[in-house]
């Protein structure tokens, strides 16, 4: 088949399915969906839709970035407009189907709001405040259209970029990723095209192409969403750089913690490999490229770029010294590409829409877009992307509608274990590779989780040195060795051991760590650390000095006190709920603990009804007044 | 050579003896038993003729691999960044305290294993525990028992021996 007879054939299956007679539903299915619930959804429709003997057509999805929301169910109905309902369950399923599937009641007091047209009541999603700050490139499809069908992605112009790159040199599609401007999108920015080039001009026959989707920031999903909704437009770019640099074996690294994402590429991949748009003879031209899946078997530091080539190679996932640059000498010591997942996705587009356009994004340094994974204490947590150059500040308050249950933002964590926690004063930092790294922080993978006034500073330091002293491979004895002195260091101060000096011992033994590590996650990993101590010192201090957490989270310097005048003596909750049985009533009929036997795990404040809110955490614990403390340690 | 377990069979014999299978032979075991068996590794190491040390240090570099079996029900228990922030560690212990057992361990009537994962890229829906395929999310430490009892009701009598 010519490429437009594939186009043709994917046309009209999207037009019978998207602008068919019959209602057509779809339904977000990718992990996040289904973590909600999905599929039971998927499963209540066909069902509902076989009793009713309704002609309509169910597609599964993936994920618009609206995490909270879902499940999210979109009904495109012909002649009428397309409406989105949120947090969709099995039991209003028959209520759709017969308001809006076989009936005109489109139900809008279910919907999110409508997509296509409307009533100028009902929301109109695309005018939603958040959209207004954000510019989807990557996530142009995601959620639209199917993971799982071929035919969506060409229709929409999917394709079409590598059949033009098939007929132009391969130094032109190089000058073309350069003059565009794009940098590498794993974290450390380096530009594409001068990456790209380096390998086309090294010698040898054999070149690798790596796609590296091992996603192991604790708190960034884009990569999986990506692959998980629209995979077609990371192929097409891999089969696009390996004619650029002249591969034609390539490997997409992906975690095993990904199970649907692997099963969404497998599938991809055997679709593109049907119509001829991988494997041999892409397309009549005479070019062969072959993708292979490799699944990773968890390791942080297989994310690094020479790490990850061993992983493939069946050996340890540890960095080694460069040079030789694996563009040079990578993967079995051949001449390789790495890039990852994002990166790949925005070739097809650059080529498109031409470099000119792609550079016109963006700010000097950093161009086009950036995809963030907004979590943490966010309102509207789930996937953003906004052009490079936006605040975080328009990030965390437009996008993501701010602190929930009106506490106040405390911090912002950008870029994962390596990256930092920028302040309140921080917010006017543009979100690009050079500002943020200016600031302390990186952009990494892209994960941004807001913090509120319930979150202590020393306890996520804490949390991210404890990741990375688990993950370090071991190589480097500063990363090795130092990563778990500074364990100790907070660990002592989160148990109220700490000495005033352990902040500046914190700050040389991390510049050491920085310094003498090989690679990216040692040369990053005091970052939690050292940005915490820059921003929130005073944080450092109090546990120190004073033996308090001022957000009440450390264990060993709270202490849970129920107060007399607001506990109701009826209620026995907190009583059950305790699973040591340190809480009993007084004579008074009210609850007192036992300081002595108390675990702190808090459920005694989780249980305790919100009209009578009795339940409180005080630090230092001294503060427990001594009639309430039966004992005292 | 011991006989081998006809699994263990089934799995190497399609593989080229290449060193680049490693962890893909181990990927293999660890889906078809829950954990990596030491025959296992003594007969991989013996397939793709390479020291026996090579496979145990690339099965012990790896988080994925594990080398005691897993319960009925494993559970895992979030991690991550946004679960840690919304109490992920709290949870933790409720789980341990619930189950009786430690983090990597297993209880006696090998119906629940307990382990810890970094992320699973649920982080909007944070605290997440997974119990065998299904999500639980926004958990506190009070609904740890609720989804033990979802996941194994406790009228049911003591399963069958193993």
């Amino acid at each position: 088949m010519t490429f437009e007879e594939i186009q043709k054939q994917a046309k009209s299956n999207w037009d019978s399915q998207y602008h068919g007679k019959a209602p057509h539903i779809l339904i977000g299915t990718a992990t996040c969906g289904r973590a909600a619930g999905a599929l039971p959804v998927v499963e209540a429709f066909s069902n509902e839709l076989a009793k009713r003997n309704a002609r309509a057509k169910v597609t599964e999805v993936g994920c618009i970035g609206l995490c909270s929301f879902e499940p999210l169910v979109t009904i495109i109905k012909p002649s009428s407009f397309t409406v989105c309902y949120n947090n969709a369950t099995p039991q209003v399923v028959p209520t759709l189907v017969e308001g809006y599937v076989l009936g005109d009641d489109p139900c809008l007091d279910l919907a999110l709001g409508t997509l296509d047209g409307g009533d100028g009541k009902a929301v109109y999603i695309p005018e939603l405040s958040r959209f207004e700050h954000e510019y989807r490139l990557l996530l142009r499809n995601c959620g639209y259209i199917d993971p799982g069908n071929i035919n969506h992605y060409i229709a929409n112009g999917g394709y079409s970029s590598l059949a033009m790159a098939l007929q132009m040199e391969p130094d032109t599609i190089v000058g073309e990723i350069k003059k565009s401007g794009l940098r590498g999108r794993g974290g450390a920015g380096f530009p594409t095209g001068r990456k790209w080039q380096q390998c086309r001009e090294a010698s040898g026959q054999t070149k690798y192409i790596i796609c590296n989707a091992d996603e192991g920031d604790p708190g960034a999903f884009m990569d999986r969403v990506v692959l998980e909704s629209d995979p077609q437009q990371v192929i097409e770019g891999m089969v696009i750089a390996a004619y650029a640099v002249g591969s034609h074996d390539g490997f997409i690294y992906i975690r095993a913690e990904y199970p649907l994402a692997i099963e969404r590429l497998q599938v991809a991949l055997e679709q593109a490999k049907n119509l001829g748009l991988l494997g041999d003879n892409i397309l009549g031209s005479g070019f062969s490229f072959d993708i292979e899946i490799v699944e990773g078997a968890g390791a942080f530091v297989s994310g690094e770029s020479t790490a990850l080539m061993y992983a493939i190679e069946g050996r340890r996932s540890m960095p080694r010294a460069r040079p030789p640059h694996s563009v040079k000498a990578g993967l079995w010591g051949k001449p390789t590409v790495l890039n990852n997942v994002k990166t790949y996705a925005y070739v097809p587009l650059i080529l498109a829409r031409g470099a000119d356009w792609f550079s016109g994004i963006g700010t000097e340094g950093s161009k086009g877009t950036a995809a963030f994974a907004l979590a943490g204490k966010m309102v509207n947590t789930g996937l953003a992307e906004v052009a490079m150059g936006t605040t975080l500040h328009e990030l965390i308050f437009d996008i993501g509608g701010g602190i929930r249950s009106g506490k106040k933002f405390k911090a912002v964590q950008i870029g994962g274990p390596s990256g930092g926690c920028l302040p309140e004063s921080m917010l006017r930092t543009a979100v690009d590779f050079d500002s943020l790294r200016k600031a302390g922080a990186i952009m990494g993978s892209g994960g941004v989780i807001a913090m509120d006034e319930d979150n202590c500073m020393v306890d996520t330091a804490k949390f991210f040195l404890d990741f990375i002293q688990k993950e370090s491979c071991g190589k480097c004895s500063t990363c090795r060795i130092g990563s778990k002195q500074m364990l100790d260091m907070l660990e002592d101060i989160t148990v109220g051991k700490g000495k005033i000096e352990d902040i500046d011992w914190l700050v040389e033994v991390g510049q050491d760590i920085s310094g003498g590590s090989l690679c990216g996650l040692g040369r990053t990993a005091p970052n939690p650390a050292l940005t915490t101590i820059r921003y929130f010192r005073d944080e450092y201090e109090a546990h120190i000095l004073e033996k308090r957490c001022p957000a009440l989270v450390c264990k060993e310097l709270i202490a849970y006190y129920i107060l007399p005048e607001k506990c109701e003596r009826a209620c026995e909750h907190c009583v059950l709920s305790c699973p040591v049985k340190a809480i009993t009533t007084n004579e008074k009929g009210i609850k007192v603990i036992d300081q002595s036997k108390c675990t702190k795990c808090g459920s005694c404040q989780l249980v305790c009804p919100p009209e009578y809110n009795a339940v409180i955490r005080l630090s230092p614990p001294s503060l427990v007044p001594v009639s309430g403390a039966k004992t005292q340690e | 050579m011991e006989e081998l377990k006809p699994e263990l069979v089934d799995i190497l014999v399609p593989n080229k003896k290449d060193r680049r299978h490693l962890i893909s032979l181990l990927q293999q075991v660890q889906y078809k038993f829950g954990y990596i068996p030491k025959e296992a590794m003594l007969a991989i190491a013996d397939f793709l003729e390479i020291p026996e040390s090579t496979v145990y240090g690339i099965a012990t570099f790896y988080n994925l691999f594990r080398f005691t079996p897993l319960g009925k029900h494993p559970v895992k228990v979030c991690m991550g960044t946004a679960c840690h922030l919304a109490g992920g560690k709290l949870v933790l212990e409720a789980m341990a305290r619930e189950l009786d057992i430690q983090v990597g361990g297993i209880t006696s009537d090998q119906e629940f294993s307990l382990d810890r994962v970094a992320c699973v890229g649920c982080c909007a829906l944070a605290p997440v525990v997974v119990v065998s395929d299904s999500v639980y999310p926004r958990m506190t430490p009070p609904k740890v028992e609720e989804v033990l009892v979802t996941v194994k009701p406790v009228s049911q009598e003591q399963p069958e021996k193993h």
